[in-house]
């Protein structure tokens, strides 16, 4: 099958790639550009494993074709993580609160939280439940998720205030 | 001399040992997107292998048409039964002593069952060249029914075995038959029947359901032509196991072959087995001499790779009319798919299923499980639990509620009234397991006081007055359960799989500047190996666990174990690991009398140091022992600090917990929300509290899912439902309630250090506590048992068939 040039940024890098127009974006982002963060778990836009920041909302980056992203601004959770290597708030938080086991649905789950804590800055429980429940965990069962996701809202929060 | 050190205790907190809440080390790859997951590696040249699959769930194969697949650019092979046959690779043996199709031959006996294997240089060219291969079908009769799987007049499934009379496990009494299998007493079981005061009888159905972790399984093999290497990166939860099945069936000699587990996205059983797509990849890679990538998407993981359960248990349970139990009596149908491909220790085709007396004092008992084969998916795996022992926790937990309903007596009270006692331990159970101690009246008296369980039925008796009056359409339910689990597989004696008895290792070297690298036979899929092994280590070799790395799952650098699944790890690996940490220790302990000169009884071990007794001014320290190990020459001593241990464990280790599940059901819609969910659990010895609770959240959600929703059901021509995350449940953080954990500590006496093992406890323990609450709902209206899953419509149905919605 032929291919489309497509140029998109990933992480504040421009990238120009061939890809087929059938090609999804998270084999783009996994096999052509070797970001190997966000992963596959179910391939039917289930699961959240995939999730990416597209234009400044969370996507399930396999029910995109990555000729959709065509000029898009996208965020893998490589890019979470700050320029200088270091970890963002809710990394940490996640590490802190044993917010993961296995790590599979991780760089989903905190690209999702990372967007969700943009969208709403002081979510409530039941908001953080609600924000991440395109995104399933098999082994934590969710409760150092949200332990997690608040106190990187708390600590994302004071760092704000601080600076104003 | 030495500086003034810090105290012990200050010392001791230093190392993050045993107890500590340590922060896991495997998070920081993990938060970064940098872990190293099968499907991230990407070989040169690599190729991508797909199955063509079959739609139909029994059927004979008329004929196979690769030609237009061959025709799509990039495909390079399509690899049927017919070219594995000169290997004689068109079957594989099972762990069951049966043997599997790794492509169907003749005929297929299961929808999705692999039929051919289509090799391409992109997984977009490998899908078109499956879509184009054709196979021409003739439907044959399923059988989809287990209970009617020996009907005489059943089609025969497994023609490749008609003839075989004799199974791996005894003699085969119908040609759907697998084995029969049995424990106990049978004629005094049916006298305490006979004789009872009372007998409660119950058919309890354990659905079948699927492992479902979130990574799928998948491998890339890689065959050097140059060397005669074959290296198979995979999701393996026992990677040596793998290598000597590899060597077995392919005769590549066991040193030419190097399994690699890399980071596993969970196992939860899924990934203990061998599977047609590994055998696939492994031919594809020799044949085409190049690295060949297979991973299965979640469609195919949830429709042929391990099921769990499904599980068709009918049970009679005696006892006075006071409550105490005088017998229990049990008889399985298990559906055991197209191949027996179960996972369980080779003598046990059942697993352990005979703990199903569970946490009572129960004096006679007899069970009896018949396999069959049916149209349906192999497996049979452990999910998420020792070999069987959540089926037989369930059908335990369910049976004595029945009886408690049947004797009008409060299910608590019931269960205290029969727990074997503390001081009957090591106690010898009716079929025959040694438990090795328990508590189970001090566990049950803290759950019931934490809940304030008299206050819950205090309650739910209100609104049930309520209910009848008309004011709410809302049933409170209260679940209990009592669970007693048989993990840690296990002594060579009796446990063994393909012949490998189930010890474990753990192989120490520690460094000149004092740290260390300890290597065992498992493989972390998400328990946090290396953050908690390490802990055991700190404490037995005094070094900081931050200065230890544990390193699991490449069979070219590790000793040889059994892997992880049945809560294995802890109980054997890490008795291997606390072993070998003693082994260390003991040869510091000579080093330290050389240094010091003094006899090696005047030295004492204190936290990360020997000391001479009643001088403890001189000493060294671990640290420094280790950099002498390597420096010095000391007489009758070798240079080095190194040790192995191969753990053979005297018994397995019984963990128990004691949960409680409030829920409030809405009667009119057969929703039902979690109110409260509350886990005891005695794992014995706690390692790290953080690791534990963590390992109880996830456990106590997949029992949610399963006593809630899940199930892998067939339609009546073999077509699989409940095959994708639409219709497979897998509970969101908004469906998942708020876990309260709590503990008792009764150390295993035969564990070096007194560990038991807790990730499966919860969802062992679990799924009877959700099931046990959604009967109680409705126990004052004469409902004593209802199938799982408690979905809205079954909870629905049942309060029709109670007539509440006639009100």
């Amino acid at each position: 099958m032929s291919k489309t040039a497509i140029a998109m940024s990933v992480n504040g890098q421009k990238v120009e790639a061939l890809a087929e127009p059938r090609m999804l974006l998270i084999h783009f982002l996994r096999e052509t550009l070797d970001l190997t963060g966000p992963h596959i778990g179910c391939d039917t836009g289930h699961c959240g494993a995939c999730t990416v920041d597209l234009d400044g909302q969370s996507v399930k980056s396999c029910m995109v074709f990555a000729v959709q992203a065509e000029g898009a601004e996208v965020t893998t959770i490589e890019g979470v993580t700050q320029p200088d290597g270091s970890l963002h708030a809710i990394q940490e938080a996640f590490r802190e609160h044993h917010g993961l086991q296995c790590g599979y649905c991780t760089p989903g789950m905190i690209t999702r939280a990372y967007r969700l804590l943009q969208e709403n800055p002081n979510p409530s429980e039941a908001e953080i439940r609600y924000g991440i429940s395109g995104n399933l965990c098999r082994c934590t069962g969710y409760q150092n998720i949200v332990k997690s996701i608040q106190a990187a809202a708390a600590s994302l929060t004071s760092v704000s205030e601080a600076a104003e | 001399m030495n500086e003034q050190a810090p105290i012990a205790s200050e010392r001791a907190d230093k190392l993050q040992g045993l107890g500590c809440a340590r922060k896991r080390v495997e998070d920081a790859r993990f938060t970064q997107g940098k872990g190293n997951y099968v499907d991230d590696i990407k070989l040169k040249g690599m190729l991508f292998g797909d199955f063509v699959r079959s739609p139909y769930g029994h059927a004979r194969i008329k004929s196979i048409n690769k030609e237009a697949a061959l025709a799509v650019p990039g495909v390079l092979a399509v690899i049927t039964a017919e070219d594995l046959i000169p290997l004689n690779l068109h079957y594989m043996p099972t762990l069951a002593g049966d043997v599997q199709a790794v492509l169907a031959h003749e005929k297929v006996l299961f929808q999705n069952q692999e039929v051919a294997f289509v090799v391409a240089e992109d997984r977009y060219a490998a899908a078109d060249g499956v879509e184009l291969v054709e196979v021409d079908y003739e439907d044959l009769p399923v059988v989809v029914d287990a209970f009617k799987a020996m009907d005489a007049d059943a089609p025969l499934l497994r023609e490749d075995i008609k003839d075989k009379t004799e199974g791996a496990h005894g003699p085969r009494k119908h040609h759907n038959h697998i084995f029969y299998w049995d424990a106990g007493d049978a004629e005094g079981t049916d006298a305490a029947l006979s004789s009872a005061e009372v007998v409660a009888e119950e058919f309890i159905t354990y659905q079948r359901v699927h492992p479902c972790p979130l990574e799928t399984c998948g491998c890339v093999a890689s065959m050097d032509k140059v060397n005669g290497k074959l290296t198979v990166w995979g999701t393996f939860q026992a990677p040596h196991a793998v290598r000597t099945v590899a060597s077995l069936i392919s005769n590549i000699p066991e040193h030419n072959i190097r399994i690699v587990s890399p980071d596993i996205g969970g196992g939860f059983g899924n990934k203990v087995g061998v599977y047609p797509g590994y055998i696939c990849s492994i031919v594809a890679s020799i044949v085409t001499g190049k690295p060949v990538k297979w991973i299965e998407d979640r469609i195919e993981n949830l429709t042929s790779t391990a099921f769990a359960r499904d599980y068709h248990m009918t049970g009679k349970i005696a006892a006075t009319k006071e409550g105490k139990i005088t017998g229990l009596w049990c008889h399985v149908l298990a559906d055991h798919g197209a191949f027996d491909a179960c996972a369980d220790p080779t003598k046990f085709p059942a697993g352990f299923f005979n703990i199903c007396t569970g946490s009572y004092d129960i004096p006679v008992a007899y069970v009896g499980v018949d396999g069959v084969y049916t149209n349906k998916a192999p497996g049979g795996v452990a999910y998420r639990c020792s070999f069987r022992v959540t089926e037989a926790s369930y059908f335990i937990e369910r049976m004595i509620d029945v009886l408690a309903r049947k004797l009008d007596m409060d299910p608590a009270e019931l269960r205290m009234k029969n727990f074997i006692a503390k001081e009957q331990f090591p106690y010898t159970s009716a079929l025959g397991w040694e438990y090795d101690s328990g508590d189970y009246h001090t566990a049950m008296t803290q759950a019931m006081e934490s809940v304030d369980y008299k206050a819950l039925r205090a309650e739910q008796a209100e609104q049930r007055a309520a209910f009848a009056r008309g004011e709410t359409r809302s049933l409170m339910g209260i679940g209990l359960a009592f669970f007693t689990e048989i993990v840690g597989a296990g002594p060579v004696k009796n446990c063994d799989i393909l012949g490998l008895g189930m010890f474990d290792s753990c192989e120490i070297r520690v460094h000149p500047t004092g740290s260390a690298i300890a290597r065992l036979g498992t493989i972390s899929q998400g328990q946090g190996h290396a953050t908690t092994f390490a802990q055991i280590l700190a404490t037995e070799i005094g070094l900081p666990a931050d200065n230890i790395t544990v390193e699991e799952g490449d069979t070219d650098t590790a000793p040889y174990g059994l892997g992880t699944y049945g809560s294995r790890s802890t109980p054997v690996a890490g008795a291997a690991t606390a072993m070998a940490g003693r082994k260390i220790r003991a040869k510091a302990q000579m080093i330290a009398a050389y240094l010091l000169e003094v006899h090696d009884d005047d030295l004492e071990w204190e936290v990360d140091r020997f000391q001479v007794k009643g001088n403890p001014e001189r000493f060294k320290t671990m640290a420094e022992l280790a950099f002498a190990a390597y420096n010095q020459a000391i007489p009758g001593l070798e240079p080095g600090l190194e040790a192995v241990s191969y753990y053979d464990p005297p018994n397995m280790t019984y963990p128990f917990g004691a949960y409680v599940c409030v829920l409030d059901i809405d009667v009119d819609t057969g929703v039902s929300t979690v109110r409260r969910f509350y886990a005891l659990d005695d794992c014995g010895t706690r390692i790290n509290p953080m690791v534990i609770e963590g390992q109880v959240h996830g456990g106590l959600t997949e029992a949610l899912a399963i006593a809630m929703g899940q199930e892998i059901r067939y339609d009546e021509i073999g077509n699989v439902q409940g095959g994708s995350l639409m219709d497979f449940y897998l509970p969101t953080a908004v469906e998942t309630p708020h876990w309260e954990t709590d503990h008792t500590v009764t150390p295993s006496p035969h564990h070096p250090i007194g560990a038991k093992g807790v990730g499966e406890s919860p969802n062992v323990g679990g799924v009877s506590a959700f099931s046990n609450a959604v009967v109680d709902a409705f126990a004052h209206l004469g409902l004593t048992h209802s199938q799982m899953p408690h979905d809205h419509w079954r909870v629905w149905s049942e309060a029709e068939k109670l007539g509440l919605h006639d009100q």
